[in-house]
């Protein structure tokens, strides 16, 4: 909320400056955001009348005006549309310096002589509003200085309200927060009962008294539509920003303003009999204040008469029936609606209104005769007119009841860790207009009917706190029982994978949970990716099911800023529906692309492979001690290679994919390929097993060596299976140290360099055993997989 | 005989001139091998008379001893010399680069985020994670902020479906935690989170790490002090902490934290609060039994401050030149 801060002054006076009033605001829970000045930073301006305005001789959009500033006549050439012969404005002499110290020379323009400026609201800084020069009220006395004129010493104080201070949305809430903080009185806005002066009424039925409680309405007839609102009432509804409309709206809105209760004035002519607070009713529209025409739901609380709704109760009234510059009679509104029954409506028809704004926080159901008293005797001295009798539509039981809380002292000293003395405490809250009755173990409070915040015991505690001061509380650490917490150590943590992949050359990237749907389905044919329904951007619009979008746009961005060697990887949580159900599992996800080496004078110049991801992978799987337990099966994924995709599985079940990115999407998305990708679901990776110690043979190790030759289609992976199950039991390990393809084996035929080696843990294995266990290998290789030894 | 004095001095010279190890031992060869000169003048012995000869004998051997010496004194220093030249030419070039010594990095925000939870877990917190795309019970109404209550505009959510939403906060883990878990409870929820709003300082998607600590008579001061060390062992400086009240649904009394350090501006870095009753009885806690109290803080933010980061949105643009820098 912003306000002047003369306005609270007029109020409540503390001794204190801005900034330490703004310090003291902040700290007390009323955070102030901004202080600043209610005008630029100008001098030299004074109230100018405007004795003739003429066409300029030489261009169409100027005028030639004769200005006084009380003692002298200057002439001077002006382009706003507005100036005119009787306008007061503000005129800046030359020698006048303006916001940006411009400062005012004797100019001539297009031939003619100016001596001076008239100046529009933005050139003093004071809105930027530069809808054509100021107009000030006809009796502002011509030549005084303007910021004297219109009170321009003053600040604006920004304060950011937290949703459950709606008791601080008007200058008197304010002040009577700033009185509670400095210890020092405040005035209260006097607004004493206004006679009438003619018997009309108009009656009001609580439809729906729940929603509407209380409704006070007036009538005032043969108001003076032809007068402006007075300055300075324009001022303060500038400073508190809101825009001066007409008198009749000005004062409803300084009402709102200074005491804080949302009012509303009907043109009481085009109201069709008595008016009726009720839910809206299917079908019915309304067309706003603002122009635009709504279909109202029917949990749309509304203000209606005989022929349908007229107002969106405590949101925004309506367009047919609002105040005109010819309405002659008014009906005033000033009710109480329950937050329940305003709360979320004006956001769902995307509005959001002042009145809204203070209705949905809570307004003071005690309010509505003072301000509908305070604001007819404001209308009497602008506007003038006939004051009917006020009429009120209660319905107390649907009134908010009136908050008793019990408030044990006991329960203070323990949740603040200080005994704070009664007698401080019944202070505080006192002045914060609780009225206390002393019992047994504390107070029984009863609340004001402006806090709607407060309903419970732990509300006081923090009142009292706050007004105590957060930073005058005791400060200690807790004091705790210290379990041990349980680790399990065959469990990897995060930190070791992230790690590890450091330390082989990988970048560590964050990228967005949403992304483009094309981007996604293109990564990922299986899954109908969750939507968002309100999505920041095209691109931020579905929910990835895969890291791997993220980590190729990652890629993109910077292969486009010449970074060629890129290794990333990324751990998250991955959005993968199945059914009805929605999976989010966690997984560690990388990306390679450039040269195997960085570039350096030891570095080879080869391209990354298959092989190069698959070793930083493997190597990952192995941390956890069960590498043995992962395999790698050939596979298609709509992203990758076909020749150069795996699946990855876990004792058999599947936990990933690995692959060079395929061609065409390494198009699509304009990189440099070859590209390769790997995603692990993270359960799988971190679930390691604990060591457990066999015993180390003493004899020694018997190796041999096999080239065997096989079909090119034939998988490492069964060569080895056969090899496992035919070198008998003490076979301790299968190497491959070489694949060889090209001169000297046939085409489509591939030759694998095997070293075996046995070991007995009691004994040494003699010749004999070892070469009957090679011939059984042999022999099944080439039975089993067509391998023969090669020549 | 009488050339023993000759022979002896005909040897050291040669083995004082010698410059290979292989000269050396030819030298030693002809000397003192089995048929060396010396070594044959031992045979000439036999036609002194038994008076002559063991002084004769005595004589050869002295001769014979003086000449190995040198020949030991030789060798080694003709064996430290190749040595030294060996090693000379093995002489590289410290100054050049390593092989492979490509390393990557960690995320400012997983530093951030592991340090974070370093300082907590060091006193007892565990970490709980929860899933981010969450259901509005959990991410509102059990933390007291019940449809169209105005506090949910705070939190500009993003939207599935009716129920279904992705979290604004990590409160919805503290809430699982306190429906399956009785107090004592101490732990951090650090993750993902996400509200819908984008400029220089809000990013759509940010990080979070909140703490509960729930626990007989916890109070107000064990926050205070609580926040107040975490903040001044993060920054690794004697920063100026202020208290400030606030408003959050879940908390009450609430509490907004600002630091200063030392440049006399005040820096909101965190909002917590004491656990509202109402929270307490949404996960069925008994509030009179048990206090507690909740804080939450945005990583990005606090990242920003360590190390000085000037733009919100460098974080998630995984540019390898800002990345790099978090080594």
């Amino acid at each position: 909320m912003k306000f002047s801060e003369q306005w609270l002054r007029e109020l409540v006076q503390p001794q204190i400056g801005t900034q330490a009033l703004a310090d003291q605001l902040s700290l007390s829970g009323l955070e102030v955001d901004d202080i600043e000045g209610v005008a630029g930073d100008f001098s030299g301006v004074v109230v100018g009348e405007i004795l003739s305005a003429e066409q300029h001789p030489n261009a169409d959009k100027l005028q030639v005006c004769q200005v006084s500033d009380g003692s002298e006549t200057f002439q001077v050439v002006c382009g706003a549309p507005n100036a005119r012969a009787g306008l007061k404005t503000a005129f800046a002499r030359v020698g006048a310096v303006l916001p940006g110290n411009f400062k005012i020379k004797k100019a001539k323009l297009r031939q003619v002589e100016s001596f001076g400026m008239l100046c529009a609201e933005d050139e003093l800084g004071l809105s930027e509003d530069h809808g054509g020069i100021m107009e000030l009220a006809p009796d502002a006395p011509t030549g005084q200085d303007i910021r004297e004129f219109l009170n321009l010493n003053d600040q604006i104080i920004d304060v950011d309200l937290t949703p459950n201070r709606g008791d601080c949305l008007s200058i008197a809430g304010m002040a009577r927060e700033v009185g509670v903080l400095n210890k020092a009185a405040v005035t209260e806005v006097d607004a004493p009962a206004v006679a009438p002066v003619i018997d009309d009424r108009f009656d009001v039925q609580l439809v729906d008294s729940h929603a509407c409680p209380r409704y006070l309405g007036r009538v005032i007839r043969n108001i003076n539509p032809g007068v402006t609102t007075p300055q300075w009432m324009q001022e303060k509804l500038r400073r508190s920003g809101v825009r001066s409309i007409d008198p009749v709206v000005d004062v409803t809105n300084y009402v709102l303003l200074e005491l804080g209760q949302p009012m509303h004035a009907f043109d009481l002519n085009k109201l069709d009999s008595g008016i009726n607070v009720r839910l809206a009713e299917e079908g019915e529209k309304l067309t706003l204040l603002d122009g635009q025409q709504v279909e109202l739901s029917i949990d749309t609380l509304v203000i209606a008469d005989a022929s349908g709704p007229v107002a969106m109760a405590g949101i925004m009234g309506g367009e047919p029936t609002s105040v005109t510059d010819e309405t002659r009679d008014i009906f005033l509104e000033s009710a109480f609606f329950n937050p329940l029954a305003i709360a979320g409506r004006a956001r769902s028809y995307g509005l959001h209104t002042d009145s809204s704004h203070r209705f949905e926080r809570g307004v003071d159901w005690q309010l509505q005769r003072k301000a509908i008293e305070r604001a007819t005797a404001l209308l009497l001295d602008i506007v003038g007119g006939e004051p009917g009798p006020v009429v009120e539509a209660v319905k107390d039981a649907d009134l908010p009841p009136v908050q008793q809380v019990h408030l044990r002292h006991g329960k203070v000293t323990a949740l603040l860790a200080l005994e704070i003395p009664a007698a401080e405490i019944e202070e505080i809250l006192t002045r914060l207009g609780m009225q206390l009755e002393k019992v047994a173990d504390g107070w029984q409070v009863t609340v004001p009917s402006y806090r709607f915040d407060i309903s419970i015991e732990v509300d006081l505690i923090e009142e009292i706190a706050r007004v105590y001061g957060y930073n005058n509380l005791p400060v200690h650490t807790p004091t705790a029982k210290l379990p041990i917490p349980p680790i399990a150590e065959a469990r990897l943590t995060l930190q070791s994978l992230r790690r590890h992949l450091v330390a082989r050359g990988y970048q560590e990237a964050i990228t967005y949970s949403f992304i483009e749907a094309e981007l996604q389905k293109a990564f990922d044919d299986q899954h109908d990716a969750i939507a968002l329904a309100n999505p920041i951007s095209a691109e931020m619009a579905v929910m990835r099911t895969t890291l791997w979008p993220g980590l190729a746009k990652a890629l993109q961005y910077n292969q486009h800023r010449q970074q060629s060697r890129v290794r990333l990887f990324e751990t998250g949580q991955r959005f993968q529906p199945k059914g009805d159900a929605l999976l989010q599992e966690n997984v560690i996800a990388g990306i390679l692309a450039g040269n195997r080496d960085a570039e350096g004078w030891t570095a080879g110049k080869d391209k990354l492979d298959f092989f190069d991801a698959k070793g930083d992978l493997e190597s990952l799987l192995a941390l956890g001690g069960c590498a043995d337990q992962f395999s790698f099966v050939a596979d298609r994924h709509v992203a990758l290679h076909p020749g150069q995709t795996a699946r990855i599985e876990r004792n058999g079940e599947a936990v990933g994919y690995i692959g060079a990115l395929h061609p065409s999407l390494v198009k699509k998305l304009d990189l440099n390929g070859p590209v390769y990708l790997f995603e692990v679901a993270l359960d799988a990776v971190t679930g390691g097993k604990l060591p457990r110690f066999s015993s180390l043979s003493k004899f020694p190790e018997s190796r041999r060596d096999l080239a065997v030759v096989a079909d090119q289609a034939t998988g490492f992976d069964t060569i080895r299976q056969v090899v496992e199950a035919e070198a008998g039991e003490f076979l301790k390990q299968v190497t491959l140290f070489d694949v060889y393809q090209g001169q000297g084996i046939e085409p489509g035929r591939k030759s694998l360099a095997l070293g075996l080696t046995w070991q007995h843990p009691s004994r040494t294995l003699n010749d004999d055993e070892i070469n009957s266990a090679v011939s059984a290998v042999v022999s099944a290789l080439r039975e089993r997989c067509g391998a023969t030894l090669r020549e | 005989m009488e050339n023993l004095e000759t022979l002896l001095a005909q040897g050291k010279q040669a083995v004082a001139e010698s410059d290979t190890l292989a000269a050396l031992d030819e030298i030693r060869v002809q000397y003192l091998g089995k048929k060396g000169e010396l070594t044959s003048l031992l045979k000439g012995l036999g036609k002194l008379s038994a008076d002559e000869r063991p002084a004769a004998g005595a004589r050869i051997n002295e001769a014979k001893s003086a000449l190995q010496a040198d020949i030991n004194a030789r060798r080694d220093a003709l064996e430290a010399a190749a040595l030294e030249a060996k090693l000379a030419e093995e002489t590289v070039d410290v100054s050049l680069p390593g092989r492979d010594q490509a390393v990557g990095g960690l995320h400012p925000v997983t530093r951030t985020l592991e340090r974070i939870e370093a300082f907590f877990g060091s006193i007892g917190y565990s970490v709980a994670e929860g899933p981010e795309i969450e259901d509005d019970y959990h991410n509102f109404e059990a933390l007291n902020i019940p449809a169209h209550h105005p506090a949910r505009a705070m939190h500009d959510t993003f939207y599935f479906d009716a129920h279904r939403l992705l979290r604004t906060h990590t409160s919805p883990v503290q809430v699982r935690t306190m429906e399956s878990q009785e107090p004592p409870i101490r732990i951090i929820c650090p993750g993902r989170v996400y509200r819908c709003d984008y400029d220089q300082t809000h990013s759509p998607m940010f990080h979070q790490v909140e703490g509960l600590l729930v626990d007989r008579n916890i109070t107000f001061a064990d926050l205070k002090g609580t926040l107040e060390q975490f903040l001044r062992e993060f920054f690794e400086e004697d920063v100026k902490v202020r208290f400030r009240p606030s408003y959050f649904p879940f908390t009450e009394p609430s509490i907004e934290v600002d630091i200063d350090r030392g440049d006399g501006k005040w820096l909101e870095v965190l909002g917590c609060g004491m656990v509202h009753p109402k929270v307490f009885e949404y996960s069925g806690i008994d509030p009179e039994e048990f206090t507690g109290f909740a804080f939450g803080m945005g990583v990005e933010r606090l990242a920003m401050l360590r190390y000085g980061v000037d733009d919100l949105r460098l974080f998630f643009e995984n540019d390898l030149r800002f990345l790099g820098q978090f080594k």
